[in-house]
């Protein structure tokens, strides 16, 4: 049967049998590196338009339809747009850290990609802490973040940059203890682990209630963490211009953009993982045919429906809800989502150690 | 209780969040509610909304009539000098003598849409019409006189 680990195994053994081991790593690098921008830059297309098209008619607005078939070709005219604008460097600004603050924003959702199952038997680093990996090097955007605001010499990119500081500061921690939830209900950090443990039924069922309030406070902090609206403050259009990306143009400004969107599938490719089980498919119970039927569907079809469908509530968010204050989003933070989320994962710890769970 | 508010607090906050999405979903799935015009395309069949304000117009009626006594209200009302009323003394059948308009002079370019005029009228002579197409190549295209060549105030218009 045809599936995506079929063919990396076919290109793996014709590599094999034609060059020796060591080339053989570097074609697959190189295969890997090339794979992963391409999906950067389809990704950025496809979520821009769904963005825009989502958003319009949440407003009872027709949005993009002009350029190609029902304006599906907008986002990447948009693309050839912004590539041959001139990226300006302001005169004021730390040239090294200003021209720097992109790619790390770039370079940190690209490391982001390395522990992700996109189909059956198909991932760049099946790396045992995975969860830990991702949670680590996530908080690390931040700091692209504060480099890009401090860098500018503009008083609203500063101000950008330290609220989405603050932010991402206090956000990493709820979404921690969600992503801890289902950490000590698999007793793994391993992301093919988790998804394994969930074969005869994904978390969000077998889990129930705490696992739903859990998903609910990841849903939250995913929304804080990627900077997007109603926690949007980093950018604040209404106050502070663009925020953090003010001064940036051309590519440079849309390396932001497209970090900004990839994240965002980032981390509903890793709420879809814990969650919602990934690539496995829907099984019901003992129903054989409906499972066998299921078990059609490729697992690659599996994946990007369920990360899509987060991605459209995270859309959906966006579009429904007016934006926090700085003191509301820290209150909610650190009055709400932190102590329930603390309670919760006692709660889950209980149901883990009792067998509750189904 | 500080436990009960907060729990209280939380499931309120939650059920208003739900609404929200509840409406946005409601358009999300309706695509009839969209109130966005294709403007050029659809020139024919535009449909306007009612409070849309496009220009400040006399009614005439059929025997080139309209209401309009001259009493400067509008004018008055106006706060960026729009309108200019040049007023006239015609004699009427009994010999008197009676306060006209000769010309109601509007100019369009210095009109904020502001609907001042239209509430300071006394005797509904002005109303706002919802065209909006406009540009002209001269400025002075854009200074209109509202009432018509040889125009006559309405009978019992006082």
């Amino acid at each position: 049967m045809w599936s995506i680990s079929n063919i990396a195994n076919w290109v793996n053994e014709w590599l094999g049998k034609n060059f020796s081991a060591a080339w053989v790593t570097v074609f697959e690098m190189v295969i890997a590196g090339i794979l992963v921008i391409s999906l950067f830059a389809v990704l950025g297309l496809i979520l821009v338009i769904m963005e825009r098209k989502v958003s319009a008619w949440m407003q009872i607005r027709l949005g993009p339809n002009r350029v190609g078939p029902k304006g599906l070709l907008q986002s990447a005219a948009d693309t050839v747009k912004l590539l041959v604008k001139e990226a300006m460097t302001p005169n004021g600004a730390d040239k090294f850290l200003f021209n720097l603050a992109p790619y790390l924003a770039i370079v940190v959702s690209m490391l982001l990609m390395a522990p992700i199952a996109f189909a059956k038997d198909f991932m760049l680093w099946d790396l045992n802490i995975g969860v830990l990996y991702v949670s680590a090097i996530s908080s690390v955007s931040v700091i692209s973040i504060l480099m890009a605001g401090w860098a500018s010499n503009n008083k609203y990119s500063l101000m950008g940059a330290m609220r989405s500081g603050a932010q991402i500061v206090s956000y990493e921690l709820s979404a921690g203890l969600a992503i801890l939830s289902i950490v000590v209900l698999t007793g793994s950090l391993n992301m093919n682990d988790i998804i394994r443990s969930q074969a005869d039924g994904w978390w969000i069922f077998k889990g129930h209630f705490p696992v739903w309030i859990s998903f609910i406070i990841f849903l939250i902090a995913i929304t804080a963490e990627t900077n997007r609206a109603p926690f949007d403050l980093a950018e604040a259009e209404s106050e502070l211009t663009a925020g953090f990306h003010t001064e940036y143009s051309g590519m440079k400004f849309a390396l932001f953009f497209l970090a900004e969107y990839v994240n965002v599938f980032i981390v509903c490719a890793i709420g879809a993982t814990l969650f919602l089980g990934g690539w496995m498919p829907f099984h019901i119970g003992h129903w054989e045919g409906f499972n066998h039927i299921m078990d059609f569907i490729p697992s690659s079809l599996w994946f990007f429906g369920k990360t899509f469908f987060l991605i459209f509530l995270i859309m959906w968010f966006r579009w429904t809800f007016p934006r926090l204050r700085i003191d509301q989003l820290l209150n909610l933070e650190w009055k709400y989502l932190l102590p329930i989320g603390m309670i919760n994962l006692l709660l889950v710890t209980a149901m883990a150690i009792l067998k509750w769970h189904f | 209780m500080f436990i009960v508010n907060y729990i209280k607090e939380v499931f309120g906050a939650l059920k208003s969040l739900a609404v929200g999405l509840r409406r946005t979903m409601f358009y999300f799935t309706h695509h009839k509610e969209i109130i966005t015009e294709q403007y050029p395309d659809n020139r024919a069949t535009l449909k306007m909304s009612d409070r849309f304000k496009g220009e400040v117009v006399m009614p005439h009626d059929e025997k080139n009539e309209h209401r309009c006594t001259g009493c400067t209200a509008c004018e008055v009302a106006c706060p960026n000098g729009t309108i200019k009323i040049i007023t006239k003394f015609e004699v009427n059948a009994e010999g008197k003598k009676k306060k006209a308009i000769d010309k109601f002079v509007y100019h369009l370019e210095l009109c904020t849409m502001c609907n001042l005029c239209i509430t300071a009228c006394p005797s509904d002579a002005i109303k706002m019409a919802q065209t909006f197409e406009h540009s002209v190549f001269d400025r002075s295209h854009l200074t209109k006189v509202l009432n018509k060549p040889d125009s006559k105030i309405m009978e019992g218009v006082e």
